[in-house]
């Protein structure tokens, strides 16, 4: 035997009526199977249990029907055989009194049990599989918030457990669940505990009991035996139950505000809890009972039962012996701690320690809370040291942030400060309301920041898309110019394999040997047409042999011939001798097809420049880099395809054509001499004949010129001559007419000056004027006429 | 006269020896402060509804902290919203804008699957990629991810999505808060 180890107090703290003897007097009681059973998803802290099993299976007793989902989770077994009916929202014992998803299992009656598989000797196995055994029998803190406790053993990996301490305080009236099961069952909560001990391997093990149960002490000091754990009894006062209290009762230490109890090397289990983990691994039963007491006035045979999870509240009370018209208000939980059932439909759940079904006298409704005297008293009672008259002033005032600051959330809601109250204040409905806000802002800014983080993502996806897509589209488009550039190679040198070494101009001559330019064409249709008219009037001649004109047409058709034809073969074989023919119509598209390559990779080029801006990235200015190379050489190879494009306006001489010209100009001088020498003369016949002769050579020589034109492929010289009407012969004679008259009309005003008072000369004068008069008119009226037409 | 110069000189060393020292210690010891635009993005419900006129809550808070924007323009912040950014800025309460919209219980968007066409146009909508589908697929809301911003109820060609309020759970039940205690005294229950 230890020495007894020192016991420590905690702040405030009340001595409530006890009210535990009632429920203590029958033992450990089993009731009968209920016929359906309720068995909720989510009975512990964490993730709801995902079902295993569908409606209409039959399932055995042990059997898991929902497996856990996540680290922190429970999963669920058949607490007896029999068939699954529903999956669905159902009474959840809940404060709020809202549904809870679960399975409804209807019980066969024959509570079979699935195969069991008992560890023989635990001893033989580590912690991690023992840790896993524990977390397949769905096993949660059975004290009352249910965190799975497999979790909890190994919550902070890091920190080496060191006291271990088991919670048989039980400090709430009413209840003796725990009390039973020490009395009860205490060789498995000794073996629950030494299979802790094996996971833990603590320093210390203290096992924590109230003086108020004195059956329960002695059968736990028996089965502990000289086992290396300790039974430390102290002072009943409400709450020593508290996980953090009851450490600071048997340690003196204090669970830091917000921290685990691992964090200071200690974990805290409740006694139910320690019969499921021998259960578990002992006999290799998942949870699927519990024992609860049942208890309050309105029952007539108030007692603890091992009751199965699921069992329906109304089916306890009964066998309880509730008595309806008694039964003001059901509390799970206890009268400080607990909530006030709305539904007996509801199930007991794995945390259900304790039913009271009250009577009013027992459990009056609250009286109406009066105004705060500032007394002090809930300050005095705290057992978390905290200030709760503050809390309740800025719980009214919602001020959040002032409630943090007072360490609202290391209010364990046990409820003493309320019970001390003189106003009748219900503090802890305060303090539960606004953990709750507080909870509900803080999860909303943790989704805000979620959503954010999401957002900013998308915004990011989105754009990271939008630059592949571009980047995607470049790469096409360099693709693309890029086989066209090598279908344009494969030409070329397909063309130079017939070619071999000859340069490109031969090269496309070779390729390319029947073409002929325009020009070219041109002065063979002009030979054929020559030719024809030339066959045409010999067939004429033929026909009609006496013809004096065909006969004289003959010749100078022949002569036409022959001359159209001379030009084609010239303009031939000038091509020939050429050294830079013009470039057949196929390397001008080719050389525009180059050119809007080049145009295009340019403007790629620029577009990428342009995205790059001040700062590209290593990536862009390969790319950058890339398209420089290729506009490079697309402008290399322009150059070469465009040289031959210059002469392509390369001038066959048109010796016909110059010659007509030549002609023209020569008789244009001719007439200009003869026509000055008959101004000078104008009397001499023989000069005007010469002026005529002349004048109908130009018109020959013009009409040889337009004709030589017509037949030339040159380009029709620009025609300023259009500008000038071409004059016929009738104007012309008006004008010379006016020209001559105003001559003599000039001639007799000298000679009138000369000799003014001449009567003679004056009518020859007015004479003059008329004759001038009329041939203005005269060449007027011709001009308007003209232009009419 | 020297001691005059002797003294500017000294004077003159001093700062620029202290000239330095500030600015070394200014590039060395630089706190990057949170910038105010990142204040007032932390205090915005972050549904991206688009409510405000702004295309997100960070432009809105943009429009804020630069702009001169009304604090009053969040309907899905709320009061509470408005309240916080009105002691990060120091200014006036307002009441929210009516006109961009009134304060309602959060709601998650319900896509009736059976309507659905697989358009994708509500994924395309949805700012904080809560959809879930693909073309001619049917398309499903992750209620967990969905901000309520309802930006992808319009889109819907076939009007298959209604925005439907949370329902309450035991896990997000909240305690009401106790009635008010009663005045003992005719003053507490202001009878004068």
């Amino acid at each position: 035997m230890q020495e007894p180890i020192r016991i420590w107090d905690i702040h405030g703290g009340i001595h409530p009526e006890e009210n535990k003897h009632q429920s203590v007097q029958h033992g450990l009681e089993t009731p009968p199977l209920p016929k359906r059973l309720i068995l909720p998803l989510l009975q512990h802290i964490g993730a709801r249990a995902e079902p295993l099993v569908a409606v209409g299976d039959s399932v055995l007793k042990g059997q898991m029907i929902a497996e856990a989902n996540g680290m922190v989770s429970c999963p669920l077994h058949a607490p007896t055989s029999g068939t699954i009916t529903a999956i669905g929202p159902a009474p959840f014992p809940h404060a709020s009194g809202l549904e809870e998803w679960a399975i409804t299992l209807e019980s066969d009656g024959k509570d079979q049990w699935t195969t069991l598989e008992p560890i023989a000797d635990y001893r033989q196995l580590d912690a991690p599989p023992l840790l896993e055994i524990i977390r397949m029998a769905g096993i949660n803190g059975l004290g009352g918030a249910g965190f799975p406790t497999a979790v909890k053993l190994k919550a902070r990996p890091e920190q080496k457990i060191h006291t271990l301490i088991i919670n048989g305080t039980e400090c709430e009236p009413y209840i003796t669940a725990d009390d039973t099961g020490m009395r009860y069952r205490a060789p498995e909560v000794v073996a629950g505990i030494e299979i802790l001990m094996h996971i833990l391997k603590p320093v210390e093990v203290l096992i924590g009991i109230e003086d108020n149960k004195p059956e329960a002490i002695a059968a736990m000091r028996e089965a502990v035996g000289d086992k290396a754990m300790q039974v430390v009894v102290f002072p009943t006062k409400y709450p020593s139950g508290g996980e953090k209290q009851l450490i600071q009762i048997l340690t003196g230490k204090e669970v830091p505000s917000g921290g685990l109890p691992a964090d200071i090397g200690m974990v805290c289990q409740n006694i139910g809890t320690m019969i499921a983990i021998h259960d578990a691994v002992i006999l290799g039963q998942p949870l699927i009972s519990r024992i609860t007491t049942l208890t309050g006035d309105a029952l007539s045979h108030p007692t603890n039962v091992m009751a199965l999870i699921g069992t329906p509240i109304r089916d306890l009370l009964e066998f309880a012996g509730v008595q309806p018209d008694k039964l003001y208000r059901l509390v799970m939980g206890g009268p400080m701690m607990g909530f006030t059932l709305q539904s007996l439909d509801a199930p007991v759940i794995k945390t259900s320690n304790c039913l009271l079904a009250g009577t009013s006298e027992e459990l009056p409704p609250p009286p109406a809370a009066q105004p705060c005297i500032r007394c002090g008293l809930c300050s005095e009672v705290c057992p978390a040291i905290l200030l709760p008259q503050q809390l309740h002033w800025f719980a009214l005032g919602k001020d959040y942030d002032q409630l943090k600051r007072l360490n609202l959330f290391d209010c364990i809601e046990c409820g003493a400060c309320s019970y001390v109250c003189p106003s009748s204040i219900p503090l802890v409905q305060y303090y539960r309301a606004s953990k709750a806000e507080i909870r509900a802002l803080e999860l909303q800014q943790h989704k805000a920041d979620h959503s954010k983080q999401r957002f900013e993502h998308r915004l990011e996806r989105l754009e990271r898309e939008a630059e592949q897509k571009e980047l995607e589209r470049q790469a096409r488009a360099e693709k693309a110019a890029r086989m066209k550039a090598a279908k344009e190679q494969q030409a070329v040198s397909a063309a130079s394999v017939s070619g071999d070494e000859q340069p490109d101009v031969a090269r496309v001559e070779a390729a390319k040997p029947a073409s002929l330019t325009a020009e070219q064409k041109q002065l063979k249709i002009a030979a054929a047409t020559a030719q024809m008219a030339l066959k045409k009037a010999r067939k004429q001649l033929a026909s009609n042999p006496d013809s004096d004109e065909l006969k004289a047409q003959i010749p100078e058709l022949e002569q036409a011939c022959e001359e159209t034809q001379r030009a084609y073969d010239q303009a031939l074989g000038e091509t020939s001798v050429k050294t830079t023919p013009p470039p057949a119509a196929g390397a001008d598209d080719d050389t525009k097809r180059l050119k809007i390559e080049a145009a295009m990779i340019r403007a790629s080029l620029k577009k990428a420049e342009r995205a790059a801006g001040d700062a590209p990235t290593e990536e862009q200015e390969k790319e950058i880099n890339a398209l420089r190379e290729q506009v490079a050489a697309a402008e290399a190879r322009l150059p070469k395809d465009e040289a031959p494009k210059k002469p392509v306006a390369g001038m066959p001489a048109n010796e016909n054509m110059k010659k007509a010209k030549l002609d023209a100009a020569m008789a244009k001088a001719e007439l200009k001499k003869a026509e000055r020498a008959l101004a000078e003369t104008p009397d001499d016949s023989t000069l005007q004949e010469k002026v005529e002769a002349a004048r109908v050579n130009l018109t020959e020589a013009l009409k040889a010129v337009e004709q030589a034109e017509a037949s030339s492929t040159l380009p029709p010289p620009a025609r300023e001559r259009v500008d000038k009407k071409p004059v016929d012969d009738t104007t012309r004679q008006l004008k010379t007419d006016m020209a001559m008259a105003k001559a003599a009309f000039k001639k007799a005003e000298r000679a009138l000056q000369d000799e003014p008072g001449n009567g003679q000369l004056e009518t020859d004068l007015a004479e003059a004027k008329q004759a001038l008069d009329a041939a203005a008119k005269a060449f007027a009226d011709h001009m308007a006429s003209k232009e009419t037409d | 006269m020297s001691v005059v110069i002797t003294a500017i000189v000294v004077l003159l060393i001093l700062a620029l020896i202290f000239g330095a020292i500030l600015g070394y210690a200014a590039i060395r010891f630089r706190v990057e402060g949170d910038p105010i635009v990142d204040q007032i993005n932390a205090l915005l419900p972050q549904t991206q509804c688009g409510q405000c006129g702004h295309p997100g809550c960070k432009p809105y808070a943009e429009g804020i902290a630069n702009g001169g924007e009304p604090i009053n323009k969040c309907p899905p912040g709320g009061e509470s919203t408005i309240q916080a950014l009105a002691d990060l800025l120091d200014v006036e309460v307002l009441p929210l804008d009516a006109e961009h919209g009134e304060e309602k219980p959060r709601t998650v968007a319900y896509i009736r699957e059976a309507e659905c066409i697989g358009c994708t146009k509500c994924i395309q909508a949805c700012p904080v990629d809560a959809i879930l589908g693909a073309a001619k697929q049917m398309h499903t809301v992750i209620v967990d991810e969905c901000t309520g911003c309802d930006l992808c109820v319009e889109p819907c060609p076939v009007d298959c999505i209604d925005m439907v309020p949370l329902p309450t759970t035991p896990q997000n039940w909240k305690w009401d808060y106790p009635l008010p205690p009663q005045g003992v005294i005719a003053t507490d229950r202001g009878a004068l």
